[in-house]
């Protein structure tokens, strides 16, 4: 298993300034497996999620410990931050669409990267908006404003957004929280076909969609990963009592 | 009298008071802005655009080079100011907002908005005009343009505090570099309430007279000279407005209601844009 394994995390600690929030995590996160990380809420996992494209640097007094090794490198210490945030996808509970056209929003990471070509660049918007299965709602208005989208097309055109540069993984930050059940539904459709072109680690909330669309599933308590195993085998056979009481619903 | 009626006469008092002081502040304004069109109206005609004025006593003549000094002063103080502010702003809401200066920064500028603009001007009287040795135009342009930096300073730092912390995450986690975090995403986003900062500050400068009086005080002839002393509309009325002539007194109103219809539609645009960018 271990030749599939794309990320591992070792003795992860993290600090909001002396306050410890996540507590020697250790973990790895499978090649074009979906990943889903549950637990109530303040349990650290969306502040998990942050680490792994260091989205924590961007406030002050936040520290890390340990190691997450992703192409033999450290992320945590690694210099090319801006290298490794083209690899590292990333999305948000309320959708991001830029204030700029459907196609410039998804073009916007390939001219990051420094992609010129006009071509290259119109081929690689609609592959990925076909991805996001955004292709034939947008097709024939491009150029209009991604903020005239609907929520759920807009956190598709933001999926498109992040497809479009081919990152190795996708880190899902709830999702879904800020759409209705039918964009819901389709988001979720969405990730669970994404695991074929990439690897997805996703944060949720909602159980029922962790055991639906994951085929890893992490359950942190209080900054600590109590269990961690596959989707099916921790909502069924959970090894540990906490982990039962949190999925059956008894506390969280 | 019970309890009931006496609430309504309470509120009744509190309301005929509200409605007056509304109607004494409105009533200035109104007047003003009547006796502005009437008088002004009366007095323009194309000649004011086209002409310099002519010397005392001598019929004709209009007020070109206050015109064009005022539109030129401004555009200087513009491409002075705005940059200045808009960078400045910048500063205190994106690369500085942890720091401390940036708090001062923020602070000073809101003192800085309350001060006397008369203040600016003996202050670049005393570090441009003194040592240069002669009134100009460009240290008019200049005490326009430190009365313009706190406003844009204070508009863009508020603007840009508007924009949601999660849409500049967004384009970090694309892997963009700060600065193109803010002007691809955080710009953008801002562009209408960047614009009606500087379009205020144009406002606010354009009806300045205090500190024109001391810096590019006045010029009788057309110039484009920015180094020479220059005239503007404002100086022009206060000069014109003491003058014994009822000709200057003609173009006094003419410059005035000039420079308040200006100064409305500015106004308006920039209120018309505000909307624009809330909606």
């Amino acid at each position: 298993m271990s030749e599939n394994v794309l990320i591992s995390v070792e003795h992860l600690n993290f600090y909001y300034g002396n306050n410890q929030v996540l507590k020697d995590i250790n973990l790895n996160i499978y090649k074009n497996k979906i990943t889903a990380l549950i637990g109530p809420s303040g349990c650290g996992k969306t502040t998990f999620l942050r680490c792994f494209n260091r989205m924590h640097d961007l406030y002050k007094n936040n520290r890390y410990e340990g190691k997450i090794i992703y192409q033999g490198e450290n992320i945590l210490t690694t210099k090319r931050i801006i290298e490794l945030r083209g690899k590292i996808g990333m999305v948000f509970q309320k959708p991001t669409p830029f204030p700029m056209s459907i196609f410039d929003n998804v073009a916007y990471g390939l001219k990051l990267k420094g992609v010129k070509n006009k071509e290259e660049i119109r081929e690689r918007v609609e592959k990925a908006l076909k991805q996001a299965a955004l292709w034939d709602e947008v097709k024939d208005k491009l150029f209009e404003s991604g903020l005239s989208l609907s929520g759920g097309q807009q956190q598709r055109l933001v999926i498109a957004r992040v497809l479009a540069v081919e990152p190795d993984i996708i880190l899902f930050d709830e999702p879904t929280s800020a759409l209705d059940p039918i964009a819901t539904a389709k988001i979720e459709e969405l990730v669970s076909e994404l695991k074929n072109i990439t690897t997805i680690l996703i944060v949720t909330h909602n159980m029922q969609q962790a055991a639906r669309i994951s085929d890893f599933t992490a359950f942190l308590f209080k900054g600590e990963l109590i269990e961690f195993s596959e989707t099916e085998k921790l909502f069924t056979s959970p090894e540990k009592e906490l982990t039962e009481r949190y999925i059956t619903g008894r506390f969280g | 009298m019970n309890n009931l009626e006496k609430r309504k006469l309470i509120s009744n008092i509190a309301l005929s008071l509200s409605v007056m002081a509304a109607l004494i502040g409105i009533f200035w304004l109104v007047f003003i802005i009547i006796e502005v069109l009437i008088k002004g109206l009366s007095s323009i005609d194309l000649s004011l655009f086209l002409k310099d004025p002519a010397p005392p006593g001598i019929k004709g003549g209009g007020l070109r080079s206050a015109f064009v000094g005022q539109l030129l002063m401004s555009l200087v103080a513009t491409i002075i100011g705005v940059p200045i502010g808009i960078l400045g702003g910048t500063f205190i809401s994106e690369y500085g907002r942890n720091l401390r200066i940036s708090r001062i920064i923020s602070d000073v500028s809101d003192i800085m908005m309350s001060f006397p603009s008369i203040v600016v001007g003996t202050f670049v009287y005393a570090i441009i005009v003194k040592p240069m040795g002669h009134f100009s135009g460009i240290a008019g342009s200049i005490a326009l343009a430190i009365i313009m930096i706190p406003i844009v300073l204070r508009t863009t730092e508020q603007t840009l505090k508007l924009i949601p912390w999660e849409l500049r995450e967004a384009a970090f986690a694309l892997g963009a570099p700060y600065y193109r975090v803010i002007i691809d995403v955080v710009y953008r986003s801002a562009s209408a309430g960047l614009l009606t900062g500087v379009i205020l500050s144009i406002a606010r400068v354009a009806g300045e007279t205090a500190p024109l009086l001391f810096t590019s005080f006045n010029n009788p002839f057309f110039t484009l000279n920015m180094n020479q002393p220059m005239p503007s509309l404002t100086v022009t009325i206060y000069q014109y407005a003491m003058g014994p002539y009822s000709d200057w007194h003609k173009l006094a109103w003419a410059a005035s209601f000039v420079i308040t219809i200006t100064i409305l539609l500015v106004s308006l645009f920039s209120k018309w844009m505000i909307r624009r960018f809330k909606a």
